[in-house]
């Protein structure tokens, strides 16, 4: 909503030495956040009203030229060159003399042009930088308006002096989409003087109804008032000051009957249509559409209506997109001399359905969706009546017409405590009474309960909660004191959130960094990986509308986004990466419906678990993606090539601060390069996969060679059991190297787990140190050397128990892998 | 090698050329003028010429046995006592010990004059260059929106809150119903949701942390204390200023005569933590369907890169008894305060950073800057 502020001040006694800056913060205490302060551009020197004596159109140039002589209130007239049309002889306008500087520093010199002498300037509207109106030049008035004398000093005149105060409203105040609602709070807000420009009474118009009129629909439309007018002059521009307050308003100039109706719904916030009268045939019925029906609407749109539609028709069909827009059939004319005005009040939730619908957020629907005042359908047309009257010769014909099913408006019961109780600020009864009646309600404060009745304009006031708000900010929310209140002692973060937190901990001081990145995926990244077309991970939730039509999908797995960052990395001259992303994964689980119950209390307990059921799991993952050297080069030597042990040992580190146990095996799994692909087990259970990427993928997404990730789901893991402190013995150990031969094909794990089973309790740690292929290990061979330390709880172990370990474990080791004792 | 203790080669040498009289062999005075005061300081003097003329450990060492091993001329002398009268015994005896002592001092004075030379010349050679970097692990960083939300969890665990989770992919009920949004609530078309296929799937990705509200209501009885940090997402394009998707952090706290003056106290106590004791809130009167009344607040940020200013943050109010209802509360009995706050925007205020596609992009420039944990 835009406010200009000499709008505002013809209902407001803005206290003198008021500043813009005074305003700004009266608006934003009255919760009326300020979006932007229009001020208009500063412009300088000779500028007055002129009137136009003469005009000699000028030939043989490219375009029409006239030539005008103004006369600018000196002795003489002065000759001016204009190159806009829409002004006559006798008719007002601003001329800029020379001297004077026009915003934008554009400077006005009597200069030769098209063979004359322009002694200054006829000035457009955003030449003037008072709107953007460029049609043509600002005509103040023509023959014996009522216009200020020439030579007239203009700045005033044309209201440069104004700003505009641009607000945000929010949904629940749609009274102040209008002047009358911004006055009533500024009043309020300023503690000044205000008027009601809707108290106005409307003249008891004699004779029949003008119109014939029904609604079939009460529900949608409780009220419904139209008045006929005739002898409306078609050429009859709009007066310069109403055309200047719509422009300050962000509205545009359209005709005398358009601008009367845009006109008195700003200022009142009834929005009201003009139908062109000779334009309507038969009676009007206001009803829902039938399916099927089409109506074209003043954007020149045609529009297929359903049955949730409520219409404005007449014999013909539908005329107009009730509370909407209107229809193109009655539009108002060039010649339109005859119209009907209508006023109605329409129920809000369906003009929101229907303005959704139709994509057609327009003012009006904006205004009825928030709730417009039912009181002023009649004190509108009257308003407008006056306006079309004065500017545009018409007069009005007929009784006025008013369909009215509105019902009375309920009281609210409020316990003139409880505002003191929910700000924690000790107002007084009388302090409540008074602040509700400035919001407009009625109050009877006999008794408490106040019974209190609110203004019509505020269907947003339902519930004493409603009221007590009005209450606090009215009194002013700086009021309100700074209380720390106790909360029960707590138990901290969750396993859960510890196991998150400790997880991103680790990788990050492992020296991988956080790459979080939006979830949405497109199908062709799917294709990339390798994914088989039963893979579950196609199997995805679609937003229906998506940011990008490429990417309509939600993730299933971490890695297209954590590549594509890696990607943007390497484009931007990274070579050595390590990033990792955890978060939440959408698996696409067909589940049913989630229900929609009421809110007049808490959902039965079928219904609840339903609604909580049908939210699919969102299972929480964590991955790594590693490109260029894990080590960098350095004086102390080469650097090592970040690889698929990396990633392997990602997931360990995970594994590790979850506070579980991880068992590591050879896998195949899209996107991974199928001999490079380790799968992460808890027990049983597949948790993840981690490796190199499959050289096609790496190819597909144009990513270094060997580029190595891990996926991992940290829901899947088990909770971690509490660590028992293990006995710490103090006797010698005994160290003890042995190196296997196995066959390449043994896991490292097999062997490892054999010695350690084959050793026992003895065996205090084990450490693969070597790994060798090559003479004298046969070919097919591998030689794998462990460090052993073996140590007794309550003694020193002798040389032939360690002896007996080593041997029990080689022995172990190739029993069940072939490994034979490296000499 | 050990001063005090007897060599092997000191006992062999003895028995050669011993010139020491026996124990109990009559007077000798020619003898016993190894312990007179001249031939005592002598022995010290040659001593201590010895030991200067030493250039190094090796040859201290060298010399050594002859002024301090059994042949010693002080070492000598002691055994000479035996033949004085008894009175002498006990001067002769005190001179031989300081004798013996002066010739101790001079060598270990030597000897560490030595050692410190040694020491000195072999740690010069192993001196290194220690601004040699050894950067050999990379340095990884958590992103800053995580810190800080952990951070933000931290301060509110600290005043005995618990952490709520909810998913991001939500019931529309939870979202928008159970908040007092209705169906067709302008405010719902104002969330710019994304909704998700099917039509009828009753899931929208969550606008807000607000249904993490409802869904600790409908789990739990007051009091309730709790905040739920998490991703929303609305239909915004990434520009310098928005992004589809964001982070919040949502508190809610519904027990017996709760005010709105609690939420202030609340929320000044968060920022003073955050951003240093100097900031201060301005609550401006708003509107959102959940709360009633409702307010957005500003903070006074001292540090702000382009100097101290108020800076929008976050969304409060007083839970509306009506979403109270929706989730089974007695709003009779139990009243609550509930706001919400943006991470991006502190983050941006609170460490400058003036363009959001910096913070979501994923570059580890950005990212390595602020390191493990928010600071």
């Amino acid at each position: 909503m835009r406010v200009p502020i000499g709008w505002l001040a013809e209902y407001v006694d803005i206290p003198a030495g008021t500043t813009v800056e005074d305003l700004d913060t009266a608006f934003v205490r009255l919760g009326l956040e300020v979006e932007e302060i229009h001020r208009p551009e500063q412009l300088t020197g000779p500028l007055v009203v002129g009137r136009v004596l003469e005009i000699e159109e000028l030939t043989g140039f490219k375009k029409p030229i006239r030539y005008c002589q103004v006369d600018v209130g000196e002795a003489e007239a002065r000759g001016v060159v204009c190159g806009a049309r829409n002004f006559a002889v006798g008719d007002t306008v601003v001329v800029a003399l020379p001297g004077a500087v026009l915003p934008g520093g554009f400077e006005i010199a009597a200069r030769k042009t098209y063979d004359h002498v322009s002694d200054g300037m006829i000035c457009s509207v955003r030449e003037l930088g008072v709107g953007d109106d460029h049609a043509g030049i600002l005509v103040l008035g023509s023959g014996s308006d009522d216009v200020p004398p020439p030579g007239t000093p203009a700045g005033p005149v044309v209201g440069l002096e104004d700003v505009v105060i641009e607000l945000a409203v929010t949904p629940d105040r749609g009274y102040c989409l209008s002047m009358r609602g911004i006055a009533r709070e500024m009043g309020t807000g300023l503690a000044a003087p205000w008027r009601d420009p809707g108290t106005r009474t409307a003249p008891a118009w004699a004779g029949e109804r003008a119109w014939d009129v029904t609604v079939a629909d009460p529900d949608r439309c409780d009220r419904f008032s139209m008045v006929a007018m005739e002898g409306l002059d078609p050429t009859a521009p709009s007066p310069w000051w109403m055309r200047r307050r719509l422009a300050q308003a962000g509205v545009r100039s359209i005709s005398l009957a358009v601008d009367v109706t845009n006109y008195v719904m700003l200022e009142l916030g009834q929005p009201m249509h003009a139908f062109d009268r000779d334009a309507v045939t038969g009676p009007i019925t206001v009803r829902l559409a039938r399916e099927g029906e089409t109506l074209a609407t003043l954007d020149g749109v045609e529009r297929k209506l359903t049955s949730d539609d409520l219409l404005i028709t007449d014999e013909s069909g539908p005329i107009g997109l009730a509370a909407v827009m209107g229809g193109a059939s009655t539009e108002i004319g060039d010649g339109t001399t005859a119209v009907l005005l209508e006023a109605a009040h329409w129920e809000p939730t369906g003009v929101a359905r229907t303005a959704r619908r139709h994509r057609l957020p327009s003012e009006a629907a904006k205004r009825f969706e928030r709730g417009v005042d039912p009181e002023l359908t009649v004190v509108a047309l009257a308003r407008a009546a006056e306006l079309l009257a004065e500017y545009g010769g018409a007069r009005v014909v007929g009784g006025v017409v008013d369909v009215d099913t509105r019902a009375p408006r309920p009281t609210i019961e409020l316990d003139a405590a409880k505002p003191a109780r929910v700000a924690g600020v000790p107002y007084t009864a009388a302090q409540v009474v008074e602040l509700l009646g400035a919001v407009g309600c009625a109050v009877d404060s006999t008794g408490n309960p106040l019974m209190v009745t609110p203004p019509p304009w505020r269907p947003d006031l339902t519930d004493p909660a409603d009221l007590i708000e009005e209450v606090i900010r009215l009194a002013g929310y700086d009021d309100i004191p700074s209380v720390l209140p106790t909360a029960p002692p707590g138990r901290g973060l969750t396993d859960v959130q510890r196991r998150r937190r400790a997880v991103g901990r680790t990788l990050a001081e492992a020296g991988y960094v956080e790459a979080p990145s939006y979830p949405f995926v497109g199908t062709p990244v799917f294709d990339a990986f390798g994914l088989a077309d039963d893979d579950r991970r196609r199997s995805t939730v679609i937003v229906r509308n998506p940011l990008s039509e490429e990417e309509p999908a939600l993730r299933t797995t971490l890695l297209p986004g954590l590549l594509a960052a890696l990607a943007r990395n390497l484009s931007r001259g990274q070579r050595d990466l390590a990033l990792f992303e955890h978060g939440r994964v959408f698996p696409g689980d067909v589940r049913s419906p989630a229900p929609l119950p009421g809110v007049e209390g808490r959902p039965d307990d079928e219904t609840l678990a339903a609604l909580l059921g049908a939210v699919p799991e969102q299972p929480w993952h964590v991955a790594v993606a590693l490109a260029g050297s894990r080590e960098p080069r350095g004086w102390w030597g080469p650097g090592r090539p970040a690889g698929w042990a990396d990633a392997v040992q990602a997931a360990r580190l995970v594994a590790a601060a979850a506070g579980v146990e991880l068992t590591v095996r050879a896998g195949e799994q899209a996107p991974w390069h199928p001999g490079r692909c380790a799968e992460l087990l808890v027990g049983d259970r597949v948790v993840g996969y981690a490796g190199e990427l499959h050289p096609r993928v790496c190819a597909a997404l144009e990513l270094p060679a060997r580029t190595s990730v891990m996926e991992l789901d940290v829901d899947a893991l088990p909770p971690a059991a509490v660590p028992v402190g293990p006995p710490i013995s103090t006797f010698p150990p005994v160290l003890i190297d042995l190196a296997l031969v196995v066959g390449e094909d043994v896991p490292a794990a097999e062997v490892d787990e054999a010695l350690r089973e084959g050793a026992g309790e003895l065996l205090e740690s084990l450490r693969l140190f070597d790994v060798y292929t090559g003479p004298p290990v046969p070919a097919g061979s591998r030689s794998l050397a462990y460090a052993l330390t073996l140590r007794a709880p309550a003694r020193t172990l002798t040389s032939e128990e360690a002896t007996t370990v080593r041997d029990a474990a080689v022995a172990a080791a190739s029993q069940r892998t072939g490994a034979e004792l490296r000499g | 090698m050990a001063a005090g203790i007897p060599g092997a080669a000191d006992r062999g040498g003895r028995a050669e050329c011993s010139p020491v009289s026996g124990a109990n062999d009559p007077y000798d005075p020619k003898q016993v003028a190894a312990l007179s005061p001249e031939a005592l300081d002598e022995a010290v003097t040659a001593a201590r010429t010895a030991f200067a003329a030493a250039g190094d450990l090796e040859a201290l060492a060298a010399v050594r046995p002859a002024h301090l091993g059994d042949r010693a001329p002080v070492l000598l002398a002691r055994r000479e006592r035996g033949a004085l009268a008894p009175a002498a015994r006990s001067d002769a005896g005190k001179r031989v010990n300081a004798a013996r002592q002066a010739v101790q001092e001079a060598y270990e004075e030597r000897l560490a004059e030595l050692e410190a030379e040694r020491d000195a010349r072999v740690l010069a050679e192993e001196r290194v260059d220690v601004t040699l970097p050894w950067d050999r692990t990379p340095r990884g960083a958590r992103h800053p929106l995580t810190t800080l939300t952990d951070r933000i969890a931290d301060i509110f665990v600290g005043m005995g809150y618990e952490v709520a989770d909810g998913p991001e992919l939500e019931a529309e009920w939870l979202n928008f119903d159970a908040l007092n949004i209705g169906r067709d609530h302008p405010a719902r078309t104002m969330m710019d949701t994304f909704f998700v296929a099917p039509e009828d799937s009753g899931l929208v990705l969550r606008t807000h942390t607000s249904p993490v509200q409802a869904r600790t209501m409908l789990e739990r009885q007051p009091p309730i204390y709790v905040i739920a940090p998490g991703r929303v997402y609305r239909t915004d394009e990434l520009d310098a200023t928005h992004t589809p998707v964001f982070h919040q952090v949502e508190g809610l706290v519904v027990d017996r005569a709760i005010t709105m003056a609690h939420l202030r106290g609340t929320i000044d106590h968060l920022v003073r933590a955050l951003f240093g004791d100097q900031a201060t809130t301005r609550w401006r009167p708003s509107y959102f369907p959940f709360t009633e009344p409702s307010a957005e607040f500003d903070v006074w940020f001292p540090e702000h890169r382009d100097g101290p200013r108020w800076v929008e943050w976050g969304g409060c109010g007083m839970v509306n008894p009506r979403v109270l209802i929706a989730c089974g509360i007695d709003p009779e009995e139990y009243s609550g305060f509930a706001f919400g706050l943006g991470i991006e925007r502190a983050l941006q205020f609170r460490s400058g950073v003036g363009d959001m596609r910096d913070i979501v992009e994923g570059d580890v420039r950005f990212t390595q800057a602020f390191g493990v944990e928010q600071s």
